[in-house]
């Protein structure tokens, strides 16, 4: 098997992963990177996002007063000490990616423009148009392609870690179009492989979203934390999930029941704001959990608008006007009337909550080390915590950029005085990597069918893991998810070609899929109390006492994980309460 | 190894039958050809020119008559097209910016329509037409 | 409540199997869809319930990540933007046009890959200024001078319509030109002449003859074409200052 030794491996090229690979080049041209990612870089799901990225730049604005919002928009499960780093960090790395050449939206004087976003007291977003996310990625893309020290391993599988020593040493992965496996050693592994919200049926995410980086940190011991905690984006398009950015109600958009009424109110986001004067952190710019919670109970009262698509409620925008809807949300109308066949600029479009963003994933201090020595994690994959129980609009692009470059210089750090690896010790694990992948093609007693496991899976985490949850169906989805990873076992591969075999990448993503799924029935069982995006009907207060703490999730072979707890990190912000009405202080 | 890419074969000589967009973009490359022709026929014209009144008045007399009248049709109408399809490229090569937004293409277009107009009525004033 | 409308749906798509196939042949598929559905949603439920060995590309469905370029009914197009209203009977699903064949609706995309990275794609910044000094000021008048440039997604369907790409496949092609002038006028930047060297050549904007089907088939709107033209005229107006001026002036 082919070795590629490098000083440091990077899995994912999204966000987090490009500017993890640019920090290393800057900072020592002569470290080797290696970036893996089973997509071209210009693919990661950062394309999709559109609202903007979250820096505090204005005069009357503060880092204490994003601190607060984070802390109190996270329902206080945010380690605060991160919170403070990251909002310091914040403004430096967007000036920083403006230097690199990303389109920000400006002010007539030239200087960058921001714009309101949910659950933030002052105007801090950074945006480019509504495509902040495609940009940042091109952005980010582009200028690593000035750097010689990083090597792209573009449409290469990442499989399984290298670990020895009690430290990670490495990883194997698959060359997608040919299916050979190779081994990469390095010195420090950054996992940057984004989120799972591909394990519910309807998401945001893209079809690469499928929790592989998270599943291999957890399969090398690293615990998963917080994996319970789940956004929904409060308006995704009925039929296919789009997302429709936060920036619609930022800049006015209303949301509205079947009976025309704009119901946050009613569930202390009032009161009402007058139409097309949005009030920051209030009514439409609440937090994207409680609006997509209203979303919920509006349901239960019968209070949604019935389409063929589903329940729905409307997103109203024709008061903005043509104009300011061609210039601040282009791609919004068209995605209305190309997938939907509605013009905001004319008519209120139906939308739902749709899953969007794991708040969980691989648990990580604020330097971006996992407790595994030589593994760093940044982006939706990990889970430092920044964004506690509910992640608010804008934070998550900042988040890459701070927690890439955070992972970079951890990394570095990690290297000096490495002793020589033991490589017969790598050889043998990746030979037993290998093997596994090998035993799929060689299976001859299989029974089950991939696209039958994931529907059951999906069918699973949607009915038992939603918005809203309870005993009884977390323990149907817990007992679910262990059957279906013991079925997994039996698969049918169908597709035996080694050249770009999408059967085999299909198998081995339901294979993260499922792990981190019974990750997060796990921990939300044991979760008894509602938080942030984590809501109980059987227990719908959040209990302080007994659950400010992180859930840890460790992997337990074919069993269901073990869980642990981990204090949440209070320094200056006392558990309060979160307070979205007008007439907040 | 495995991989064994496949590439797909393009016809160098049939190329533009695969498409009707590829068939107009050649109906205008084409038209180089009777433009050409008039390009050749204006040289002749300045060489008769230039070898005295008798040789100059045959050269008149010879593109008096129907093909000749057949043949200048043809070769303006080419023209026209060929000059319609370009003017309303231009925009494209000159975009002019006031302010945030980009002037109307309609503009350029249209110059380059006045311009040729006026050029017309001047050539056609000194040839004693006007 | 209304129900979605279904349609049967015949594809006939390429397939080639490098182990298996000495050369691409067509499959014929018949699929159940929605009314609304797009042809990725169509290869999607091929995949799903009849032939998982089919092959293709795509993640966001949404426009944006530039995955699923192929040819639809010979036209390129993103699968998850090719709306099945718009087709009646047999739909024809081939690769992107122009690029080797890896698998199936696969393509090798190496040579484009390689092309962006060579017009060199980012900022060269005029004058350095510290990340502390803040950011570079540009006006909304400056930005919108690029803005359009920027915007393309990567998709290649430029490439596939482009047949002097076909012809000639040392092009450097409408996308990564656009990419390099979207650089040339970005008033922070300071590149254009490191740029041009590559892009006004004979491999570079020369080789283009106006066309214009990159920018009938580009999905973004980005106009490739136009850029292309742009940079021919910025080029021309280079070689007549340095031969005309004195002292060659740029």
């Amino acid at each position: 098997m082919e070795i590629v030794t490098t000083d440091v491996v990077i899995i994912g090229a999204g966000g987090a992963g490009l500017r993890a690979a640019i920090a290393l080049a800057e900072t020592d041209p002569k470290l080797s990177v290696a970036l893996i990612s089973k997509v071209y870089p210009m693919r990661s799901h950062t394309c999709a996002a559109e609202g903007g990225a979250a820096g505090v730049i204005k005069k009357d604005d503060s880092f204490d007063l994003h601190f607060d919002d984070t802390v109190g928009g996270g329902d206080w499960l945010s380690d605060q000490d991160c919170v403070e780093y990251f909002v310091h960090e914040a403004p430096k790395e967007l000036t920083q990616l403006e230097h690199w050449g990303c389109p920000w939206n400006r002010e007539a004087d030239g200087s960058v423009a921001v714009r309101p976003f949910g659950g933030m007291k002052k105007q801090r977003t950074w945006f480019a148009a509504d495509k902040s996310g495609f940009h940042i990625l091109h952005t980010l893309f582009q200028t690593t392609l000035q750097f010689p020290s990083i090597q792209r391993f573009d449409e290469y599988f990442a499989l399984d870690l290298l670990v020895d020593d009690g430290r990670c040493q490495g990883v194997t992965a698959m060359e997608m179009r040919s299916g050979m496996i190779k081994q990469f050693h390095a010195k420090s592994v950054i996992i940057c492989g984004g989120g799972a919200g591909r394990m519910f049926p309807f998401s945001t995410n893209g079809a690469i979203k499928t929790g592989d980086g998270m599943a291999l940190a957890y399969r090398a011991g690293v615990p998963l934390k917080d994996m319970e905690f789940v956004q929904y984006h409060p308006t995704g398009l009925p039929n296919t999930g789009s997302l429709l950015t936060e920036a619609c109600r930022g800049e006015g958009g209303v949301l509205l029941n079947k009976n025309g009424r704009r119901y946050l109110q009613d569930y202390g986001m009032g009161p009402e704001t007058p139409l097309g004067k949005p009030q920051l952190k209030t009514m439409e710019l609440g937090p994207r959990d409680r609006v997509s919670q209203a979303y919920w109970h509006e349901l239960q009262k019968g209070n949604t608008v019935t389409t063929p698509w589903g329940e729905c409620v409307m997103l109203d925008m024709r008061h903005l006007g043509e104009k300011y809807i061609d210039e601040r949300l282009p791609l919004v109308r068209e995605l209305g009337i190309a997938y939907l066949g509605v013009d905001i600029a004319k008519e209120a479009i139906p939308i739902r909550p749709v899953v969007h963003y794991m708040m969980g994933g691989i648990s990580t201090n604020t330097k971006a080390a996992t407790q595994l020595p030589g593994l760093f994690a940044a982006g939706e994959c990990a889970c430092v915590s920044l964004n506690g129980a509910n992640r608010l609009g804008s934070n998550s692009l900042v988040e890459l950029l701070v927690f890439g470059k955070s992972a970079a210089l951890s990394a570095i750090a990690h290297m000096q005085g490495l002793p020589k690896p033991n490589t017969a010790a790598l050889q043998a694990r990746a030979n037993e990597s290998q093997a596994r992948v090998r035993e799929l093609f060689s299976r001859t007693d299989g029974t089950e069918s991939m696209s039958g496991l994931r529907k059951e899976m999906m069918d699973t985490m949607e009915k038992n893991a939603g918005l809203y949850r309870e005993e009884i169906g977390l323990k149907e989805a817990v007992a679910k998810l262990a059957e279906l990873r013991q079925r997994y076992n039996k698969i049918v591969l169908h597709d035996k070609s080694n050249v770009f075999n999408t059967d085999l990448f299909q198998v081995l993503e339901l294979g993260s899929m499922l792990d981190c799924a019974e990750a997060l029935a796990v921990s939300a069982l044991a979760r008894k109390e509602s938080r942030g995006a984590h809501q109980r009907l059987d227990y719908v207060e959040r209990d302080d006492q007994t659950f400010l703490r992180h859930s840890m999730a460790f992997y337990q072979g074919l069993n269901p994980p073990r869980l642990d707890y981990l204090d949440v990190v209070i320094t200056k912000s006392p558990p309060g309460v979160r307070d979205y009405s007008g007439d907040h202080k | 190894m495995s991989r064994k890419p496949f590439v797909r074969e393009v016809s160098k000589t049939g190329w533009y039958l695969k498409h009707p967009r590829y068939m107009r973009y050649m109906s205008r490359e084409v038209t180089c050809i009777p433009i050409g022709a008039f390009a050749l026929l204006l040289v002749c014209a300045v060489e008769r020119l230039a070898q005295g009144q008798q040789a100059w008045d045959s050269f008149v007399a010879a593109l008096t008559g129907p093909w000749s009248f057949l043949g200048m049709a043809v070769i303006l109408a080419f023209s026209t097209y060929n000059a319609t399809n370009w003017f309303n490229v231009t925009p494209k090569a000159m975009p002019v910016q006031t302010g945030e937004d980009f002037l109307d293409g309609k503009y350029i277009v249209g110059a380059h329509y006045a311009v040729w107009a006026i050029a017309t009525l001047v050539v056609l004033f000194f040839a004693g037409v006007l | 409540m209304t129900q979605l409308k279904k349609r049967m749906v015949q594809l006939e798509v390429l397939r080639y199997d490098p182990e298996k196939d000495k050369e691409p042949r067509f499959q014929k598929y018949t699929v159940e869809c929605n009314e609304e559905w797009v042809v990725l949603d169509a290869l999607t439920a091929v995949k799903e319930t009849i032939d998982p060995t089919l092959n293709f590309r795509w993640s966001c469905h949404m426009a944006v990540c530039g995955s699923c370029g192929m040819m639809v009914n010979g036209e390129p197009k993103l699968s998850c933007h090719a709306f099945l209203r718009s087709y009646e009977g047999v739909i024809r699903v081939e690769p992107l046009a122009n690029f080797p064949i890896e698998r199936d609706l696969v393509t090798v995309a190496d040579d484009f890959i390689d092309k962006l990275k060579r017009v060199k794609p980012y900022l060269i910044p005029k004058e350095k200024k510290s990340i502390a000094e803040g950011e570079y000021k540009q006006t909304p008048a400056q930005l919108m001078k690029y803005r359009q440039f920027s915007m393309c997604i990567n998709c290649m369907l430029c490439y596939a319509a482009c047949p002097e790409y076909g012809l000639q496949p040392k092009f450097i092609g409408p996308a990564a030109i656009t990419l390099a002038h979207r650089y040339n006028q970005d008033s922070r930047d300071g590149g254009r002449d490191e740029r041009q060297e590559v892009i006004a050549t004979n491999e570079g904007v020369w080789e283009c003859s106006f066309v214009g089907a990159c920018s009938e088939v580009c999905p973004k709107a980005v106009d490739p074409a136009s850029a292309l033209q742009q940079v021919k005229v910025a080029s021309t107006i280079d070689w007549f200052k340095e031969h005309l001026l004195p002292g060659g002036a740029k």
